[in-house]
C-alpha cells in the first residue's frame, strides 16, 4: 500500500470537518470500550492472562529460530509448502507465481493485513486475475475503492446508508431495494457464496502459528476465512513470524485475549486451525497449501528497542480507546495500520521521515497501554520515535530549538525567574480585564484554537513568594 | 485492621514537605501554589519552597528531546532530595518525577531518582493518604462541580477518588461526573500546539460533556488541562468556570476563574 502519512494533518483536518462522520466515530469510541471493559471484567483475571501472554511471547521471540524450525518441520510434514520472503515484492511475486502455476483466474481472499501491507491485490489485478475480498468489511471497501480505516473493522467508516447506496450502484439488484441491514448483508453473502465456489485460489492471514503442530489459527466472525481456506483447490496463508507461538494452548490464550479486546465477545463465531492439504480420508479441503512468512523489516524491529511492538495481536483496542484515532478516523494515518499501534509500526515498516507526524499524534494519555492485551508500552514507544525524529533532525528545527532553549533556561533558575517574572507581570497586566488573549505572538499553535488565558497577575509564584518572605509574611 | 498505637503520636509531628510548585502554577496561577501551601500547613506540615525550582522538564521529555531533559531532571533531583516529602499540585508533573525520571538514568542517579520517586506525592493523594486536613468550618460550596481527571494522575498515579473525597469533605460538594471521564482532554503538552485542530476537537468533546453534566465549575488537578479547556471555552463562548482543585479546597475562591477577566 502506498504511504501517505505525510499528509496526516491535512487529512485529519478534513476528517474533523465532516460532522456526521465525527459523530459516528464518537459513538464507536464510546461503545467499543464499553464492550471491551465488560468482556474483560467478566473474564476474571484478565490482567493475569495478559501478563501470561507477555511471558509466552518473550520466550518465543528469545527462541525464535527454534520455534520457526519446529513450525516449518511440522508444517512440511503435513504437506504444506513453507516459504520465507524478505519483502513485499517477494511476497507478491511468490503469490503470483503460485497462482500462475495453477493457471488460476479467480482468487478469494480472507481478511489479511499482511497483504494490505504488500499491496498484493494491485499486483494480482494487474496480472489479469480476479481478486475478491470476502470479509464483509473488506468487500465493502474493495467495492468502494477505498482502504481500510480500522484493522478489525475495515469499513467502520461507512454508514449503512452509504453501503446500501454502494450496493445499489455496483450490484445488479433488479427490484430489490435493500431496505434493512440484514438485506444488505444477504446481498453480499449471495455474491460471495458464488465466488467461493468459483475461486481457484484462496488467500487468508493467520492470527497465530502453532509451532508444535505446524498449524495456523484463524479467528473470524463471518466464516469467510474457512470458505476461502477449504473450497478453492489451492490455499495460501500469508503471515509473519511474530504470529508464532509454541503450543496450541498458547494460541487459545491469545484467542481469549484477542476476541475480548477486539469486539468484547467472549468468543468469535469461528476459530479454526489449518493443518495442511486434504488427506486421503478428508471429505474436503484444499489440494495444495502454502504458508508464506513475510519479514518486511520485522527482523530489524526484533533486533531494536522497538521489539515489543511485534507482540501486537491486531485486536484494535488501542485504536478504539485512542481519542485521536476516534477523532480523525483511520485514513489520515495514511497507511495500513492506524491508531497507536499504527503510529509505532508505520514509521518502522516504512520510513520515519515520511511518517514522522504519526508518533506526534499522541497526548501520552496512556489509555491504549492500559487496555493493550499484549501489554505494549505504546506511549513509551511513541516517545522513543519522537526522540529518533529529533536525533535524525526530522523534527521541525523551530520546535527542536525552542524546546532545547526552554530546557536550557530551566537549568538557570535565576535567569529563568527574572525573565518569567517580568513576562508574567506584563501579560497579567495586559490581560487583566478580559482574562484571556485571542492572539499571542509566537503562540499561534495555541491561539489558533483557543484563547490564551492570562496569568493571574502580580507576577510569578516564585516572585511573589520571595517578596512575601522578604516582608516576613508567610500567609496569603 | 491495625489499631491506633500510642507510638502513632509520631504522626502528629510536623512533616517536612517541599512544595514543587510546577511551572504552570508558577507562571500562570500562583494562587494554586499559595493554596497548596495553606492546605499542607493546615494538614500539619512544615512547607518549604526550594528557590532553585523551575519545571520538571516534561516539554522536552515528551517531545523526545531526552538529552535536553536529563540535566533538568538531575537539577530537580538535587533540589528536592533533601526533603522528607515532595508534594506536587499536578498529576502530570508528579508522574514525571515518580515514573519517568528513574527511566532516564542508570547507576547512582537512578537510585537517587528512585529515592525521590518514593517520596513524591500528588497533592490530593498526599492529603488523603499521608497528612489529613481537619474538618472545615465553613458552609458548603453552592456551585455544582464536575471534575476532569488528568491522564497521568489517573493512570500513572491512581489519582481518582482522592480529589472527589476531598471536595466532599472540605467543600460539601458531590462531583457531577462527566460521562467520558477517562478520556483525555487533548492538552498533551506540545501536542496541543503541534496538532491544534485535533486537540481542539478533543477539548470540545470535554466541554460538551461538562456542560451536559450540569456543573458550573470544572475542577481538575492539572493546570495544563485546565488552561487548555478554559482557553477553548473562552474561544467558543462556553460559560464554565475552571479551577484547580486546590483553589476550591482552601476555601470559597475569590479571584476570577482560569481565563476569566475582572470585567
Ligand atoms: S497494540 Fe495492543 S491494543 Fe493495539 S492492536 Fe496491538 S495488541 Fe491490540
Amino acid at each position: 500500500m502506498k504511504l501517505a502519512s505525510d499528509n496526516f494533518l491535512q487529512e485529519a483536518s478534513a476528517a474533523l470537518n465532516a460532522p456526521e462522520k465525527v459523530a459516528r466515530r464518537n459513538l464507536l469510541g464510546q461503545f467499543l470500550p464499553l464492550a471491551r471493559d465488560s468482556a474483560a471484567s467478566k473474564y476474571g483475571d484478565f490482567d493475569a492472562l495478559r501478563a501470561h501472554m507477555k511471558r509466552v511471547r518473550r520466550h518465543t521471540s528469545e527462541h525464535l529460530s527454534h520455534y520457526l524450525q519446529q513450525f516449518e518441520e511440522a508444517a512440511v510434514q503435513h504437506g504444506n509448502q513453507v516459504h520465507f520472503v524478505a519483502d513485499a515484492e517477494q511476497l507478491n511475486s511468490k503469490v503470483l507465481s503460485i497462482c500462475q502455476a495453477h493457471s488460476a483466474r479467480r482468487v478469494a481472499k480472507g481478511k489479511s493485513m499482511v497483504t494490505e501491507e504488500t499491496g498484493l491485490n494491485e499486483l494480482l489485478l494487474k496480472a489479469g486475475l480476479e481478486v475478491l475480498e470476502t470479509d464483509l468489511g473488506e468487500y465493502i471497501i474493495q467495492q468502494a475503492g477505498e482502504t481500510p480505516s480500522h484493522i478489525v473493522g475495515p469499513a467502520f467508516h461507512k454508514s449503512l446508508a452509504e453501503i446500501r447506496q454502494l450496493f445499489l450502484d455496483k450490484h445488479k439488484l433488479g427490484e430489490r431495494g435493500l431496505e434493512t441491514a440484514s438485506e444488505v448483508v444477504e446481498e453480499a453473502r449471495g455474491i460471495l457464496r458464488e465466488q467461493f465456489l468459483a475461486a481457484d485460489v484462496g488467500i487468508i492471514g493467520a492470527n497465530a502459528l502453532v509451532a508444535e503442530h505446524g498449524t495456523s489459527m484463524l479467528v473470524t466472525n463471518e466464516g469467510n476465512g474457512d470458505l476461502c481456506a477449504n473450497l478453492p483447490p489451492v490455499l495460501i496463508v500469508c503471515t509473519t513470524f511474530e504470529r508464532l507461538l509454541p503450543r496450541a494452548e498458547d494460541a487459545m490464550a491469545l484467542q481469549r485475549l484477542l476476541v475480548r479486546s477486539a469486539t468484547g465477545q467472549p468468543q468469535t463465531c469461528y476459530t479454526s486451525f489449518y493443518s495442511g492439504p486434504r488427506r486421503e480420508d478428508d471429505p474436503d479441503g484444499p489440494l495444495e497449501t502454502h504458508i508464506i512468512l513475510l519479514d518486511n523489516k520485522r527482523s530489524d524491529i526484533l533486533a531494536s528497542d522497538y521489539r515489543e511492538i511485534l507482540d501486537c495481536i491486531r485486536c484494535g483496542a488501542c485504536l478504539n480507546h485512542c481519542p485521536i484515532y476516534i477523532g480523525v478516523g483511520g485514513h489520515p494515518y495514511g497507511w495500513v495500520y492506524p491508531g497507536p499501534m499504527g503510529s509505532v509500526l508505520t514509521p518502522l515498516l516504512t520510513s520515519l521521515e515520511q511518517a514522522h507526524a504519526l508518533p506526534n499524534a499522541c497526548t501520552s494519555c496512556g489509555r491504549c497501554a492500559e487496555v493493550c492485551p499484549a501489554n505494549i508500552p505504546l506511549p513509551d514507544l511513541l516517545r522513543d520515535l519522537r526522540q529518533d525524529e529529533s536525533v535524525q533532525r526530522i523534527k521541525p528545527a523551530r520546535w527542536r530549538h525552542g524546546l532545547r532553549l526552554h530546557a536550557w533556561l530551566l537549568r538557570h533558575p535565576a535567569l529563568y525567574q527574572r525573565f518569567t517574572g517580568w513576562a508574567m507581570r506584563l501579560l497579567g497586566w495586559l490581560g487583566k480585564r478580559r482574562g484571556a488573549f485571542r492572539r499571542m505572538p509566537f503562540a499561534s499553535g495555541w491561539t489558533g484554537q483557543r484563547d490564551f488565558p492570562a496569568p493571574e497577575g502580580g507576577g510569578t509564584f516564585m516572585g511573589q513568594y520571595a517578596a512575601r518572605r522578604r516582608r516576613g509574611v508567610r500567609r496569603g | 485492621m491495625d489499631k491506633p498505637h500510642p507510638k502513632r503520636k509520631r504522626s502528629r509531628q510536623r512533616r517536612d514537605v517541599a512544595l514543587m510548585v510546577t511551572c504552570l502554577a508558577d507562571l500562570m496561577r500562583p494562587s494554586v501554589g499559595f493554596a497548596a501551601i495553606r492546605l499542607l500547613e493546615r494538614a500539619g506540615c512544615r512547607v518549604s519552597v526550594p528557590e532553585q525550582q523551575t519545571c520538571c522538564g516534561q516539554p522536552a521529555y515528551n517531545s523526545g528531546e531526552i538529552d535536553a531533559a536529563v540535566p533538568v531532571a538531575r537539577a530537580v533531583i538535587e533540589t528536592f532530595e533533601p526533603f522528607d516529602y515532595v508534594v506536587v499540585p499536578s498529576g502530570s508533573c508528579a508522574g514525571m518525577l515518580s515514573h519517568h525520571y528513574p527511566a532516564l538514568f542508570e547507576g547512582e542517579w537512578r537510585d537517587r531518582a528512585l529515592a525521590l520517586a518514593a517520596k513524591t506525592w500528588e497533592l490530593t493523594r498526599f492529603l488523603t493518604e499521608v497528612a489529613r486536613l481537619p474538618a472545615p468550618k465553613r458552609p458548603p460550596l453552592e456551585s455544582a462541580i464536575t471534575y476532569h481527571d488528568g491522564c497521568a494522575g489517573l493512570r500513572e498515579l491512581g489519582v481518582q477518588q482522592q480529589p472527589r473525597q476531598l471536595l466532599q469533605e472540605q467543600c460539601g460538594a458531590q462531583v457531577q461526573e462527566l460521562s467520558q471521564n477517562k478520556v483525555c482532554c487533548g492538552f498533551g503538552g506540545t501536542f496541543c500546539a503541534r496538532m491544534p485542530e485535533i486537540s481542539g476537537k478533543m477539548a470540545d468533546d470535554k466541554l460538551d460533556d461538562a456542560v451536559a453534566s450540569g456543573a458550573t465549575i470544572v475542577a481538575g488537578g492539572d493546570l495544563g488541562c485546565l488552561l487548555h479547556l478554559a482557553g477553548r471555552a473562552r474561544r467558543r463562548g462556553v460559560d464554565l468556570e475552571f479551577r484547580h482543585v486546590a483553589e476550591l479546597l482552601v476555601g470559597e475562591p475569590r479571584g476570577p476563574g482560569i481565563g476569566d477577566g475582572r470585567e
